[in-house]
């Protein structure tokens, strides 16, 4: 099968991409090398495309019939707000993780690419009026300098707080800009019209601040913050409470329960579930990576479902669903890989400290 | 010294019967950043074509084989502290393994580097 297309195909050649095939897309690995990348991502600004990833807009008035279907307050989101949430199944699985994003029009989501098909069918199967916007493409700019950078480009970006979006303009073209991101760093993510992607990518390259990322980095950088990668540390067959995300359930949401599986979930919130998701932080340098076993006391009690080497921290880490009584921080326990058992303690998340620009507390 | 190729990017440079093997130039690009080597302890027996190491970059782990058969006499140390040296110095410092050849008559089906480098060009 030949890879699908993205928008910033010729940008990412003429860049010196790596491609590969990711969700059916051809799409950037990396340019001039993954560490070199994912560093520069923590100290100055990267430039990531992500316009694999599905946006879909729903009319106001579905944030009843949405809420059916998700355990977040959308009803009460405000407008220019986001809200992460989690599209869940009957037994309380997870499939898939987005954003929600209420606008003065509609309310808009981002979706996962790998989930994007699967999630129009599943919105559409209840009903929901949703809107594909395959016309758009989505770029992240994320890292310390991504404000100034992007700042200097669209004025008034810097207004916005973590989580707070709104409309843009430059030079004509319309640009939807949220401060958000899947680094672990300050910085924002700018959905813009397909055709003019380029233009606009081009002209954010042009600032010193700013080098293109792929999604090695990507990667990377998402897993020292912490955050799950849906498809492997989060799954049909994973709650969000094993996963750690009981935040994503609101608290009105939490009362009032009605959403898929909310008996499972609220019971496993009150309670503890069976396994949680965890941080490995790996002895020696040898990374682990997913699928590897975990063993406590000579017995496996956990599977690996993210493993790598952090660039920033310089050792390897990795996300684990480990047996409820292998979860405290400071439990030692050890891996599996090709035969040899490694030293490993589970540590608290992000293994690499977030730097958001929290606005009031909403 | 003579040196030898596969059509899997890995590099053996014989001396008699003692061979030291490591990956090409061609091959760490591929990988990206090596940040472990898995290399086989002295008194190993390695196969052609069997994977002998694990080579880790920051996004995967990548087998390694061994070019000819025999048995390693010595791993090298260096990449324990300094796995970088796989993209730095792919053909010199970077080594893997030696060996002692146990079947030299196999180095008659690997490329010599002219061949190696037109193999790689027509990648």
């Amino acid at each position: 099968m030949t890879d699908l297309v993205l928008p910033l195909h010729s940008l990412h050649r003429r860049l010196g991409a790596r491609m590969v095939d990711f969700a059916g897309y051809a799409m950037p690995i990396q340019y001039e090398g993954i560490i070199a990348e994912h560093q520069w991502t923590r100290s100055s600004a990267g430039l990531f495309d992500v316009s694999h990833m599905g946006q879909l807009t729903l009319p106001l008035a579905a944030d009843a019939a949405l809420e059916a279907l998700l355990p977040g307050d959308i009803a009460g989101l405000k407008t220019g707000m986001l809200r992460y949430s989690l599209l869940l199944a009957d037994n309380g699985g997870i499939l898939d993780d987005l954003m929600v994003t209420r606008r003065e029009g509609d309310l808009y989501l981002v979706v996962n690419g790998a989930t994007k098909v699967a999630d129009l069918a599943h919105l559409r199967a209840a009903g929901l009026d949703v809107t594909h916007h395959e016309d758009l493409a989505l770029l992240a700019l994320q890292g310390p300098k991504a404000v100034a950078a992007l700042d200097r480009v669209v004025s008034g970006v810097a207004a916005l707080t973590f989580m707070r979006a709104a409309a843009f303009d430059w030079e004509g073209v319309p640009l939807w800009i949220s401060r958000s991101g899947y680094t672990g760093e300050d910085g924002f993510e700018i959905s813009l019209p397909a055709d003019r992607a380029e233009a606009f990518a081009e002209t954010l390259l042009a600032a010193p601040e700013v080098r293109p990322i792929g999604l090695g980095a990507r990667d990377s950088l998402r897993l020292e913050a912490g955050l799950p990668l849906y498809g492997h540390d989060l799954t049909a067959d994973i709650t969000p409470i094993e996963a750690g995300l009981a935040f994503a359930i609101s608290k009105r949401r939490r009362v009032e329960g009605g959403f898929p599986g909310a008996a499972i979930i609220l019971a496993q919130l009150a309670g503890a579930p069976a396994r949680r998701r965890v941080g490995l932080a790996i002895d020696g340098r040898q990374p682990v990576r997913e699928g590897a076993t975990v063993i406590v006391d000579a017995a496996i009690a956990g599977l690996v479902t993210s493993g790598g080497f952090g660039p920033a921290l310089g050792t390897p880490i990795a996300m684990a669903y480990v047996a409820a009584a292998a979860t405290a921080d400071g439990t030692r326990l050890q891996v599996e890989v090709r035969g040899k058992r490694l030293d490993a303690t589970v540590v608290p998340m992000p293994f690499f400290p977030k730097s958001y620009v929290r606005g009031a507390t909403i | 010294m003579t040196l030898y190729f596969t059509k899997d990017h890995e590099w053996v440079s014989v001396d008699g019967t003692t061979g030291t093997v490591g990956v090409t130039d061609y091959a760490q690009g591929q990988l990206g950043d090596v940040v472990f080597v898995d290399v086989p302890a002295a008194g190993t027996s390695v196969a052609k074509g069997a994977a002998a190491a694990v080579v880790e970059s920051v996004k995967a782990a990548s087998d390694v084989y061994s070019p000819v058969s025999g048995a390693v006499t010595e791993a090298n140390a260096a990449l324990e502290a300094e796995p970088a040296l796989v993209n730095t110095d792919p053909e010199r410092a970077g080594w893997f393994f030696k060996l002692t050849l146990s079947a030299p008559d196999e180095l008659a089906g690997l490329m010599d580097e002219a061949a190696y480098k037109t193999f790689v060009a027509s990648l």
